[in-house]
Formats: structure tokens, C-alpha cells, sequence
């Protein structure tokens, strides 16, 4: 009975029945899963600007393809394959410059959205594609979209996996990768297009905010609590996964109390991937306490992924 | 080009730049790039919360790029400084997400937050941006030394009773006023342009900070005024001028800079 009360306050009802509801459940989880995979890189090499600059960037791909006609979502893979590559080109090592550059990329494109978001107004008057991925809802996806998200999403992953040890090699250690061989710069680039890839198809879905905070959080969230990083890898995949589902739930059951006018899913995603963040300082914290407590003699954690 | 109504314009867009320059300096030399596309693009939420509660936009705009500084320092005691900036740029996304679903009037402002209204600027509007940019020139001028040296060489300035940590809050509080100051005039996206492109311009030019804080400033200037005069010719967003001058401004740099390079060897 108690159980019976708790699941219908918890679940309001047409939860699941809901088609959109449904959609959104296996749009999040697919995006999450190939954030999840992609992101855990994108923070061992601190390069979470790229990963959220190419949201916008695409956006200036989508605007342009509508006004040549042609789809948005290929407008959007192809602006962004070809930033990965200009960023690539640019090609400088030390995060610093790489952000100078990402930034360069960036305000570029921000500028040709602005033409192009300008001349889509005039011949179509729809600023839609950029409003939609600016702040795009998990609710409302564009039609005949999911067979091409589950291609990129396959091509994401797959260049990831083909370039495992070596692109974590060489984001462990540029240096120690170089000495062994490893063509770094071919890797780096394969990773950029991995990270392209995976982000065309999580921002046209789901919205720029989404993409990065399922991108950066959930695999920041793992590299705290997990060393290894085929571990951290689903650690990240499932906690993108379970923020998504929650942070849906939450949002369609805050149309009952908020009156109607329910709290927005990227909101809710981000404020339950906060939660988790902060949860798993503190759950690092105590561990590294309780090492430090045992183990006197090693003096502290070992970070494997601090590189300066 | 130069009617009366446009008077506001060239005068808003001039103090921008002007600012811009000085403090982009720093941004490149730091490394803050994404910091300095983070503060203005998400503290659109603060105007989105200022409207919801009938405050002033500046207000809102001021508090929530504070926040948001104090919170990427914040976060970025304990995680690396771009997972702390993305986390932030995320939250005040969501929130201004979360504060524009309470309200249906103010979507169109937003266009006008991201790309900016410079050629609408009006009187009203130009004394707060002179005043804050005023304070950011100060403040950098007070900060050059400790700023430069913790900026170029962590380790001296620790060494020299530097707290890194404290110029890194002192930086961001800084980018926070630019962006209250900027945002409303010019829009994220520009501002954003204009920290980046010309002094990352500039750099390639000189060794020598004083002089590529000049340089950076000048470049900054001719950028704006190109922007809005073929964008007033033109009639195409001032917002493409920028982002295409800056780039080509970097261009020409890196250019230089290898070319330099090839005639050393």
C-alpha cells in the first residue's frame, strides 16, 4: 500500500505512456551513452571548450544549409568536421594556445551564424534551427532524426574504440606517447572528429546546453570516483544516462506543481548532474581521507590524470 | 553613417572596444578564452531573472556574470579549469532556460542580448557602460603587476608572495565587468570576438606587453568602426564584421609570426 502510494506521487501519472515522454527517454540515453564514452577523453585532455564551442559552431552549419536548402542536421556535421580540422590545423599543444584557437574557430562562426541567422530571416523568417538548438528540447525532436543520431553516434564511438590506447596514451602523456611512436597529431585529430561527430548529434537532439553538460559532467563526475579509465568510461555513460531519466522525470512531474507550466528538462538534467557532482567530491574527499589514513607511507592520492 | 542616431553607436562601440583590447591582452596571455565566451553567454540569464522580478537588466547582467566569476574559481579549486568553466556555462544556461519558461514576453530580447543592438544603443544606456569601463581600466592598471607575472609565470608570482588564486578571481571579476558593461550595447558574441581576435592579433606583432596592449586596443578600434560602417553600407549584422575582422586580424598575425620565423633561421 505504502509502496503502491509512494510510486504513483513519484511517477505522475501518463509517465509512461506518454509517446513524447518515451522519445525523450531513448534520445537522452543514446546521447548520454556517447557524451559519456567521447566526454571522458574530452576531460582527460581538458578540452571541454572544444567539445562546447562545436555546439555553437554547428549551429552557424545548420543556419547556412537552410538557406541553401539543404537539411539542417547535414549543415550542422559538416561545419563542425570542418572546425574539428581547422582547430586541428591551427594545431597548437599547450592548452592554452588550443583554447586561443577554439576560440578563434568559435568567433568566426558565431559570425556567420549571425549573417546567416540574418539572411534565414529574411527568406524564411525562421530563426527556429538556432532558438531549437540553442535551447533545444529533449520534448520536441525534429522528425526523421533518429536514424542518422544512432549513425553518428555508432561512427562516434567506433573511432573512439579503434584509437583507444593510443589517443589515451597520448592524453596521458603527449610526451611519452611521442617517444613511443605514436603519430599524436593523427590521433588528436581522429579525436576531434570523435568529438565532432558526437556532438553534432547531441546538440541537434537534445540542445547546446545539454550536449556540454552531458558531455563535460557526468565524465567529470567518473574521473572523480573511478581510476581506471575503462571504468570511469561506464561510470560516466551510466551517470549521463540515469541524470538524463531523472531529470526527465522531474521535469514532467513539475507540470503538476508548478501549475501547468512545467520546469524545462535541460534545467532539470543539469541541476540533478550538479547534485551528483557535488556528491561525488565528497565521496572523493572521504576516500582520500581514508587512504590517507591507512596507507601513511604513499602520501596522498595518486592522480593519474593531472598533467600539467 | 555619422546622423545623430548614430552618434551613440560609434561612441558605445569605441568605449567596448577600447576595453576589450586591454582586457583581451590578458585573456589570450591566460589562456581564458573559454571563460571569456562563458561570462557574457551565460549571464544572459541574469537579464532573463532581472525581467522576471521588474529589475534592471544591468543589475541582473552584473550579478549573474559575478556569480557566475566567483563560481569557475570556485569550482576550479577542486577540478581542472575547463571542466569547472563548462559546469558554470552550463548552469547559467539552464537557469536562463529555466527563467525564460516562467515568462512568454521576453524571447525576443534575447536576439538582441546574443548579437547585440549596437546601432540601437541609446543615450541612456552609454553612461553606465562608461562608467563601468572606466573601473575596468582601472582595475587592470592597479593589477598590471601581479596580474602579468601570474599570468606568465605561476610559479615566480607564488614565489614572490602572489596569491595565483586570488589574481585568478581578480581576473574573472574583471571579464565579469566587461561583460556587464559590454553585453547590453554589443551582445555575447561579439564581445566575445573582440576579447580574442585582436589581441591574439597582436601578440604576433611584439614580445613586449605594453606594446601589444597598444596594438590590441587599435586593432580592437579598427574592428568595431570597419563592422559598423559596412554593416550600416551593407545593412548585413554587425556581428559577421567583427567575427570576420577578428579572424582575419589573427590570420595575418600567425602569418607574420611564421614569416618572422623563417627569415630568424
Amino acid at each position: 500500500m505504502l509502496v503502491a502510494l509512494s510510486w504513483s506521487s513519484l511517477f505522475e501519472p501518463g509517465f509512461f505512456s506518454s509517446e513524447p515522454v518515451r522519445v525523450a527517454l531513448v534520445v537522452g540515453a543514446l546521447a548520454a551513452v556517447v557524451s559519456g564514452i567521447v566526454g571522458v577523453f574530452t576531460v582527460i585532455r581538458g578540452q571541454s571548450f572544444a567539445g562546447h564551442a562545436l555546439s555553437d559552431i554547428g549551429t552557424a552549419g545548420g543556419s547556412a544549409a537552410v538557406l541553401v536548402g539543404a537539411s539542417t542536421l547535414s549543415g550542422f556535421v559538416a561545419f563542425n568536421v570542418v572546425a574539428a580540422g581547422v582547430m586541428e590545423l591551427i594545431g597548437i599543444r599547450k592548452p592554452r594556445g588550443r583554447d586561443l584557437a577554439t576560440g578563434i574557430v568559435l568567433g568566426a562562426s558565431l559570425g556567420l551564424a549571425a549573417l546567416f541567422l540574418y539572411e534565414d530571416t529574411i527568406s524564411s523568417s525562421t530563426t527556429g534551427a538556432t532558438v531549437n538548438v540553442l535551447f533545444g528540447s529533449i520534448f520536441t525532436l525534429p522528425p526523421g532524426i533518429t536514424i542518422p543520431m544512432v549513425v553518428l553516434g555508432i561512427a562516434s564511438v567506433a573511432l573512439i574504440a579503434v584509437l583507444y590506447r593510443p589517443l589515451l596514451l597520448s592524453s596521458v602523456s603527449y610526451e611519452l606517447a611521442a617517444a613511443r611512436r605514436v603519430p599524436v597529431r593523427l590521433v588528436g585529430g581522429g579525436y576531434l572528429l570523435a568529438l565532432a561527430l558526437a556532438v553534432s548529434m547531441s546538440a541537434i537532439t537534445i540542445g547546446a546546453i545539454l550536449s556540454t553538460a552531458l558531455l563535460v559532467g557526468p565524465a567529470a563526475i567518473a574521473l572523480r570516483l573511478a581510476t581506471r579509465t575503462g571504468v570511469a568510461i561506464a561510470v560516466a555513460a551510466t551517470v549521463g544516462v540515469l541524470a538524463c531519466w531523472v531529470g526527465t522525470l522531474i521535469a514532467y512531474d513539475s507540470t503538476v506543481w508548478a501549475g501547468g507550466n512545467g520546469w524545462p528538462v535541460s534545467f532539470c538534467i543539469v541541476a540533478v548532474i550538479f547534485v551528483v557532482y557535488f556528491a561525488s567530491g565528497v565521496v572523493s574527499r572521504l576516500r582520500t581521507d581514508r587512504r590517507r589514513a591507512t596507507t601513511s607511507d604513499r602520501g596522498g592520492v595518486v592522480q593519474p590524470f593531472e598533467v600539467a | 553613417m555619422f546622423a545623430s542616431f548614430m552618434i551613440n553607436a560609434w561612441e558605445a562601440a569605441t568605449i567596448v572596444a577600447i576595453v576589450a583590447g586591454v582586457v583581451g591582452f590578458f585573456t589570450v596571455l591566460r589562456g581564458a578564452a573559454f571563460a571569456a565566451h562563458s561570462l557574457p553567454n551565460g549571464a544572459f540569464a541574469g537579464a532573463a531573472g532581472a525581467f522576471l522580478i521588474g529589475a534592471n537588466t544591468i543589475v541582473g547582467l552584473g550579478v549573474f556574470s559575478l556569480a557566475g566569476a566567483g563560481m569557475i574559481a570556485g569550482l576550479g579549486r577542486r577540478a581542472r579549469s575547463d571542466v569547472a568553466t563548462a559546469l558554470t556555462i552550463v548552469l547559467m544556461l539552464a537557469l536562463g532556460d529555466l527563467f525564460l519558461s516562467r515568462t512568454s514576453e521576453y524571447a525576443p530580447e534575447i536576439f538582441s542580448l546574443l548579437f547585440g543592438e549596437v546601432l540601437g544603443v541609446s543615450a541612456s544606456k552609454l553612461a553606465p557602460t562608461a562608467v563601468i569601463a572606466a573601473v575596468c581600466i582601472l582595475a587592470v592598471s592597479v593589477l598590471y603587476r601581479p596580474l602579468m607575472l601570474s599570468s606568465v609565470a605561476p610559479d615566480v608570482a607564488e614565489a614572490r608572495g602572489i596569491n595565483t588564486k586570488v589574481m585568478d578571481l581578480a581576473f574573472l571579476v574583471v571579464l565579469a565587468l566587461v561583460t556587464t558593461m559590454a553585453v547590453p550595447v554589443v551582445g555575447s558574441l561579439l564581445i566575445f570576438s573582440l576579447l580574442i581576435g585582436p589581441p591574439a592579433a597582436a601578440r604576433s606583432f611584439t614580445d613586449r606587453p605594453p606594446v601589444a596592449i597598444g596594438l590590441s586596443v587599435l586593432f580592437a578600434l579598427v574592428t568595431v568602426w570597419i563592422a559598423i560602417a559596412v554593416s550600416y553600407e551593407s545593412n548585413l549584422p554587425i556581428g559577421f564584421f567583427v567575427g570576420a575582422t577578428s579572424a582575419f586580424a589573427y590570420i595575418v598575425g600567425r602569418a607574420w609570426t611564421s614569416r618572422q620565423q623563417a627569415h630568424g633561421r
